[in-house]
């Protein structure tokens, strides 16, 4: 059964329900049960468990430590294009949005490359706009055995592909794939993508399937939270990971949290996810599932992000570009969002070493894996 | 109500067939135990006679009948025994077991992976008995298999769930129907495998060699169902009190 089919026969109207109508004493059951599981993610996903986020604290970053000990893996998106066919009401690239259009050339993604690795990063994400022909599988296969040269771990978050194209990139490098559904409400998610193949929902919905049968290492699922109901997107978000995880077994999984940033021409959030509930979220995520990677991008304020840290958090970026050149010329104002903490890598790294957390820059060799 | 292929169970506890010392009693304990899937063992059938003690009354008591292929001691004889099994008993299902280790009876995982995607790709509804290694089911689930039997200690030894840290990842990863098989000695035990969450259990030694088994098979039957019951209300609710100082989230009053 593919997730899209295994999706309907879920009711979005039941689970909401659900969510509403948890207890306070599902919400206690939950948080005592030894391993976590759907049942539970619902319960301390709803808002009967905002008494119990201490707790939940307490114990997320308990379960944590226990599993990743006190380190916690830097990376650093490295923006290849800001060119998008696409129309996302909530995004700077979209096709429509007058801006500069830039796509790096080898020269460009070498100076790049130098900025990233002189602030002592060795694990990377490229991201791009969604521009099949521009940039698409052919830049792609160019680019990666370029940037595999300088860094041991590459995933990519750019527009999905075919299955035998994730084979092939797997094939010269790419070690992660990140692949955010946004909302997992069909009708939200028609409203906000309106033109261009990202309007196509279910292509999207199978992309995860397509990366894992391809063999690629890791998947990266997300929701962008404010474009729905978060509590519901983020259970749905729990029903496809856990679907995932119990098909496709060798892959490992994370899951990014992003909160819906302003940016040019961009809508305002038509349901705002608090501070609470950020925290409400990571911890629900990892008593949900103690292995997860979750990761946390520069969206979030520092202060916001020092507390974070300790909770759940096994992944962060810290001195983030977003914008295509963005580390060689920083101001060409080329942005797909506004950045939050805008401290160096240096700094984030002495904050977390404060709250006795340990960066970790290194921690994969692809030539000792793909035998 | 259970479902492993296109079967529906009422019952979750499965029986075996050996150790009884009479057709009579085995039958008895059958029917107490409520149980609808019975294992009987290939290497048991008289073949050659046809008139087997065992086999007929079990066909006439209406319960399904579910093969295996103990004393295979390598994928070759058990694919083999299943073979078998399909001619002789008109049955897809079999209990894939090999263990070519005499003393504990240990089940060899390479040996029933490879006879298990073989009897898969000949259309079988194989039912692996392996240990309870999280990573062997879900290669078995891979190459098609309807439900794993991981063990709960060594068969016969009547330890309960030796393995409990094993079987509750296994129950927690499964994609099919986990049935625990051997070990399991007493109702109390078959209870807690289902408060775990297993779908089943099966039960052959506890029965068979206990002083009534009858009796005993009766008291499977109940034990099952309310480890199964307890496992659906939902066990572990303690009281957890919220800490009056929140060193964590205090941030979140600033
Ligand atoms: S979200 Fe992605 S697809 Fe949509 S406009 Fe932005 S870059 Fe393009």
């Amino acid at each position: 059964m593919s997730f899209q089919s295994y999706l309907q026969t879920l009711s979005r109207e039941k689970l909401k329900l659900a969510l509403y109508s948890t207890t306070e004493k599902d919400v206690e059951r939950a948080l005592n049960s030894p391993c976590g599981d759907l049942n539970s993610l619902l319960a301390l996903l709803s808002p009967a468990a905002e008494p119990y986020i201490e707790q939940m604290a307490q114990r997320s970053s308990q379960l944590t430590r226990q599993r990743f000990g006190a380190n916690i893996g830097m990376y650093l998106p490295l923006y290849l294009s800001n060119l998008c066919a696409n129309e996302c009401d909530y995004c700077g690239f979209s096709m429509s949005n007058r801006l500069k259009r830039k796509t790096l050339d080898s020269v460009e993604l070498d100076a790049e490359m130098k900025v990233v690795k002189s602030l002592g990063y060795d694990s990377i994400l490229l991201v791009s706009g969604e521009h099949e022909t521009k940039v698409g599988i052919d830049y792609f296969k160019r680019v990666l055995p370029q940037v595999k040269k300088q860094f041991s771990y590459v995933a990519m978050e750019v527009q999905p592909l075919e299955e035998q194209d994730y084979r092939d990139l797997a094939g010269i490098g790419l070690d992660a794939v990140m692949i955010y559904q946004e909302t997992y409400n069909p009708q939200t998610y028609a409203q906000h993508h309106t033109r261009g193949k990202k309007s196509d929902y279910s292509y999207r919905l199978e992309t995860p399937e397509r990366v894992a049968k391809a063999g690629v290492d890791k998947i990266g699922l997300g929701v962008l939270l404010g474009l729905d109901d978060w509590r519901l997107d983020a259970l749905l978000l729990g029903h496809h990971l856990d679907y995932l995880e119990k098909k496709y077994w060798r892959t490992r999984y994370s899951v990014s949290l992003p909160r819906l940033r302003p940016c040019t021409g961009g809508i305002t959030p038509k349901v705002e996810l608090t501070d609470k509930g950020l925290v409400q979220l990571i911890c629900a995520f990892r008593l949900f599932n103690q292995q997860l990677d979750i990761s946390l991008s520069t969206r979030e304020s520092p202060a916001l992000r020092d507390n974070l840290f300790a909770l759940g958090i096994t992944h962060i970026s810290a001195g983030s570009s977003t914008q295509p050149g963005g580390y060689v010329n920083p101001d060409s104002q080329l942005d797909q969002f506004e950045i939050s903490d805008e401290r160096t890598p240096a700094q984030v790294s002495d904050a977390m070493r404060r709250k006795g957390l340990n960066p970790v820059w290194k921690d994969w060799e692809a030539a000792w894996i793909a035998q | 109500m259970l479902k492993i292929a296109d079967h529906q169970f009422h019952s979750r506890l499965f029986t075996g067939t050996g150790k009884f010392s009479t057709a009579d009693t085995m039958l008895a304990a059958i029917k107490a135990s409520e149980s609808q899937l019975v294992t009987l063992a290939m290497k048991r059938l008289d073949l050659k006679t046809g008139n087997d003690d065992i086999l007929q009354p079990l066909l006439e008591s209406g319960v399904k009948l579910l093969p295996n292929t103990s004393g295979a001691r390598n994928a070759d004889e058990a694919v083999f025994a299943a073979e078998l099994a399909r001619e002789v008993l008109g049955t897809d299902w079999v209990k894939l077991e090999i263990h070519p280790d005499p003393k504990y009876l240990m089940p060899d995982p390479i040996e029933t992976l490879e006879a298990a995607k073989r009897l898969c790709d000949k259309g079988f509804i194989v039912l692996p008995y392996i240990h309870a290694d999280p990573v062997l089911c879900r290669r078995l689930e891979e190459v098609g298999c309807a439900a794993v039997m991981p063990l709960g200690s060594p068969i016969g030894s009547n330890q309960g769930l030796a393995t409990e840290t094993f079987l509750k990842i296994i129950i927690e990863q499964a994609r099919v129907p986990v049935i625990i098989d051997a070990g399991i000695g007493a109702p109390s035990q078959a209870t807690f495998a289902m408060e775990l969450g297993a779908d089943a259990v099966l039960v052959n030694t506890a029965i068979a060699s206990s002083n009534d088994p009858e009796a005993m098979g009766r008291c499977f039957a109940q034990a099952v169902q309310t480890g199964r019951d307890a496992y659906l209300a939902g066990l572990g609710h303690v009281s957890t009190k919220a800490n009056e100082t929140s060193p964590l989230t205090g941030f979140l009053n600033d």
